[in-house]
């Protein structure tokens, strides 16, 4: 008997033939950066998570949580990957106090489904992350990506209020509560946003939930130069708009929103063939509100001399957001090797933004920006072939992107880069001077290095 | 302690910076709280070098050390449970840097927190998180408590508005975490650190976010002749997704006791009042104004009175946040209550807590964080009587068991420290102690740092591994 098929067989006896996937064609469609699962579980209950994690810890094996598997791209490959553990089969909302704001629901849960039942009450959540239609909530918290509304409702940290999840000794644990406001004991669920699985499988999240707005605005601008679509930018934010998304985009970023529009047959507000910058603003909320963002827009961006631009139709601002809600799922895949990074700086200059732009022209390719929230920036360099000497020039241009970015004392991560890439150097950029708190943290978590091991910043 | 600890202390930080006689420690074994707990020694060090070279020092003699700001906490996390020695914060209170463009700001943990406003406020900015004792609670223990306050509704409480710490660990290791922007690559450090009261580092420097003031501020003052439909009133509001800047509810009882002291402009002869705040630009502070208006009518408000002006706006917040000193004209001392409950109970939690108070004697006030849930209760007490102490912290145990059966949790900006140590198992299995322990352990094997906090000494967690005299949990109590 094999090693791999000793461990099926070992999984069926945990969870019964039905819920453990063995057969190659599928456990392919869960590989990690090529490496493949020796099988698949489908546990339902947290009470089977425990028995799971618990045979993996004594054994010595490796698994990683999946919900839908749409960002198991993120990070590096996995040191080792014995079992995946598809969480897809906890769905259930434990608790919804509509009148409370408050919510209990579990990992395996898609966004798209919860949105149906809080939008009964007239609320949501404002997790609105990229490939949302398939998205699991769990899947969202653990790999940290962005929500497109964090200018409003800020990341997911300070609406996410309590976890429960199974540890690396495979004990249930929890932490925080139900509650909006609460100091009791260590904040532990606040290291599980963004941690990629690496220290517990999460089995349910707790939320403050937000009032469905009223009334939605969208506002688009364009500009010619860089400085002047970023002076735009700061202007708003200095004006202390409420805005619920503001973006902006650089020529590049909107001739590939323009195409995915237009693949959607929408009506284009974007003028793609004039080379233009665009900032993107949508807001939301009562009529008189959205009245008055609409207006302190139209004034400002005929103050800062905006060559085109003005408030968008309803449904031509909704298409638009969910394209660019959806920018970081497209960008992956709009060229043959794309290297897409995640820069976060203190404050971004329109000498910034023009550098990230040369050390992609000097090597002769294409890049794609989008400025978002707290001076996030998402930026893709697109090579056109799969090429040793794409991967080449991509590499060299990771390296200077890191050194940049470290030099003004931000974070770069390589959220997505091909495989070969990937071999080449660390997507997480070199280790951070707190990096040994943070393997102190893994250990107290995860002992035996049984989570998704190898992918997490420094090897964790 | 030994003389010789003191020698070296005195030597490293000067004998202006070092206290040991009795006489001088009296004062730094209170804090806010009901707790006790008195060090061997208090050093005031300046520098980050010199926190880390005490530390070092206190390590190379295994005495236990806690980290204090002003000594308003009211848990008792700045106090010496088991004696040993306290460095006290005060004295490291400088603002390092203002960044008006990105909006933060570097400080050291002395900086009390009102000052990070004050200095800020010319470029309409300031530091959201208002705890009560904002004019004289410090930085370091606010992010050590991860403390709240009253406009912490909308805005958060302290660790949203953190980006960075600077730290000594127990070996006298300086270390940083977070980053000036927020964001910074792998585990959310910082999250973790805000709110460890001090049992895993002892924070050197704070990185603060700045908020943005508010175009419109609207302050609205919902006066109620019965406790029953206030609760609702606050209730009704947060079902309709209305989120104020704040929602505070003060009863009749303790009302009167402020507007004796005060003059805020509190009516006497209410059952209780709601303060209730709107921020944001005009037409969606107006719009909230108006909708709120609406709730508190419907739910038999006497009368719903708006703040003409800046000056009557700071006069009910003045009735507001000087509310524990006016009860000091009550009796000798009072003890403030923390526990969180889920919104939609308010109305049977506000009951309950008469119910106990009846119970055990007590008048028990209520002033509170009503919007977010958060509970304080206040128990008036002398504490000469050993037995109104003892009556008066069984009772706040009662309280705070009642808000966890109720779906909420032991503290909302309090703090666990000495005081909830023992009330840990109400909300937390064996597992979640087990799990935080070998965190604490990760970062403080030997139980160093702020020993006997947080955790419940039952569980082992409390364990004292090093030399002090100690305490077992509650025994001051």
């Amino acid at each position: 008997m094999s090693a791999t098929t000793s461990i099926g067989v070992r999984l069926e006896n945990l969870l019964g033939t039905s819920r453990v996937i063995l057969h190659d064609e599928e456990l392919r469609e869960y590989a990690v950066d090529g490496v493949m699962p020796g099988a698949i579980v489908q546990p339902t209950s947290a009470a089977e998570i425990v028995e799971l994690v618990r045979f993996a810890a004594s054994d010595g094996l490796s698994l990683i949580a999946t919900g839908s598997r749409s960002k198991m791209d993120f990070g590096m490959p996995p040191a080792r990957y014995d079992f995946a553990v598809d969480l897809r089969g906890l769905q259930q909302i434990a608790h919804y106090d509509a009148g409370d704001m408050t919510l209990s629901v579990d990992a395996g849960m898609p966004l798209r489904v919860l949105e149906k039942v809080l939008s009964e009450k007239q609320q949501f959540l404002p997790l609105a992350v990229p490939c949302y239609e398939t998205s699991t909530v769990g899947g969202a918290v653990a790999s940290g990506i962005d929500s497109v509304l964090r200018q409003q409702y800020g990341s997911v940290r300070d609406y996410l209020i309590g976890a429960e999840f199974i540890d690396g000794k495979g004990a249930f644990c929890k932490s925080g509560g139900r509650v909006v406001k609460n100091v009791s004991g260590y904040d532990l669920h606040k290291l599980l946003v963004g941690s990629l699985g690496t220290l517990g499988i999460i089995t349910r999240l707790n939320f403050r939930t937000f009032p469905l707005p009223q009334v939605f605005g969208g506002f688009l601008a364009g500009f010619a130069e860089p400085r002047e679509a970023l002076v735009f930018r700061y202007s708003l934010e200095n004006k202390g708009l409420p805005l619920a998304n503001l973006e902006l985009l650089n020529p590049e970023a909107v001739i590939l929103t323009h195409r995915f529009l237009e693949k959607e047959s929408q009506a284009l507000p974007l003028d793609d063939e004039q080379g233009h910058w665009h900032v993107y603003a949508s807001y939301e909320g009562s009529e008189a509100l959205v009245q008055r963002i609409s207006r302190e827009l139209e004034e400002l961006a005929r103050e800062k001399d905006a060559i085109q631009g003005g408030e968008l139709f309803s449904a031509v601002d909704a298409h638009l957001g969910g394209v660019l809600r959806e920018a970081f799922d497209w960008l992956r895949w709009c060229a043959p090797s794309v290297a897409l990074f995640r820069i976060s700086l203190p404050q971004v200059s329109s000498a910034d933004i023009s550098r990230l732009q040369e050390i992609a022209a000097a090597a002769g390719l294409r890049s794609a920006l989008f400025m978002r929230a707290a001076c996030t920036i998402y930026f893709a360099v697109l090579a056109e072939q799969e090429h040793l000497s794409s991967i080449d020039a991509l590499s060299k241009i990771a390296e200077e992107v890191f050194t940049i970015v470290d030099a003004k004392q931000g974070s770069a991560i390589l959220l997505h880069a091909p495989q070969t890439l990937k071999q080449r150097m660390n997507v997480w950029g070199a280790r951070r001077l707190d990096f040994p708190m943070m393997e102190r943290v893994k250990c107290a978590f995860d002992p035996k290095n049984i989570f998704s091991p190898g992918r997490f910043v420094g090897g964790l | 302690m030994t003389s010789s600890l003191v020698q070296e202390l005195t030597s490293l930080l000067g004998a202006s910076n070092v206290l040991h006689q009795p006489e001088d420690l009296i004062l730094y074994e209170y804090d806010g709280s009901v707790e006790k707990g008195r060090p061997d020694t208090v050093v005031f060090p300046r520098t980050t070098e010199e926190v880390s070279s005490t530390i070092r020092l206190a390590a190379k003699h295994q005495i236990p050390i806690v980290g204090r700001g002003a000594g308003t906490g009211l848990s008792g996390g700045a106090l010496a449970r088991t004696g040993g020695l306290m460095i006290v914060f005060a004295r490291m209170n400088r603002i390092l840097e203002i960044d008006i463009a990105n909006r933060s700001a570097v400080v050291q943990p002395g900086v009390v927190n009102l000052d990070i406003t004050r200095a800020v406020e010319h470029a309409g900015l300031y530091f959201a998180p208002d705890p009560s004792s904002q004019k004289s609670c410090t930085i370091g223990g606010n992010v050590a408590e991860n403390a709240g306050g009253p406009h912490t509704l909308a805005n958060g409480v302290t660790v949203n508005h953190i980006t960075a710490l600077e730290m000594v660990m127990p070996d006298g290791e300086i270390v940083r975490i977070g980053s000036k922007q927020g964001d910074s690559t792998g585990y959310d450090l910082c999250g973790l650190f805000v709110g460890s009261e001090g049992t895993l580092s002892l924070v050197t420097e704070i990185t603060v976010k700045l908020t943005r003031k508010a175009e419109a501020i609207k302050t609205l003052l919902a006066i109620f002749d019965r406790v029953d439909d206030a609760s609702h009133t606050v209730v009704d509001i947060t079902a309709r997704g209305i989120t104020p800047a704040a929602c505070e509810m003060v009863d009749g009882w303790t009302l009167r006791t402020i507007e004796d002291y005060i003059h805020a402009g509190f009516p006497r002869d209410s059952a209780a009042i709601l303060l209730i705040e709107l921020e944001g630009l005009t037409e969606a502070a107006e719009g909230q104004a108006v909708a709120i208006e609406d709730v508190c009518k419907l739910h038999h408000a006497r009368e719903v009175r708006v703040a003409k002006d800046a000056k009557e706006r700071e006069l009910l917040w003045k009735g507001r946040k000087n509310a524990f000193g006016a009860l000091g004209r009550l009796a000798p001392s009072n003890y403030v209550l923390d526990g969180v409950i889920p919104r939609s109970k308010l109305p049977i939690a506000l009951q309950r807590i008469q119910e106990i108070g009846e119970k055990y004697g007590f008048s028990i006030g209520n002033i509170f964080h009503a919007g977010d849930g958060n509970l304080h209760p206040i128990v008036l007490y002398d504490p000469r009587d050993e037995t109104a102490l003892k009556k008066a912290i069984t009772a706040s145990e009662e309280i705070i068991r009642y808000c966890v059966e109720l779906g909420g949790a032991l503290t909302g900006e309090h703090g666990i420290g000495m005081e909830k140590s023992e009330l840990m198992p109400l909300l937390f299995s064996d597992a979640d102690l087990d799990l935080m322990k070998r965190v604490h352990d990760a970062f403080n094997p030997d139980s160093s740092l702020n020993p006997g906090k947080i955790f419940p000494a039952n569980k082992g967690c409390g364990e004292i591994r090093i030399k002090g005299t100690h305490l077992s949990a509650g025994s001051s109590k």
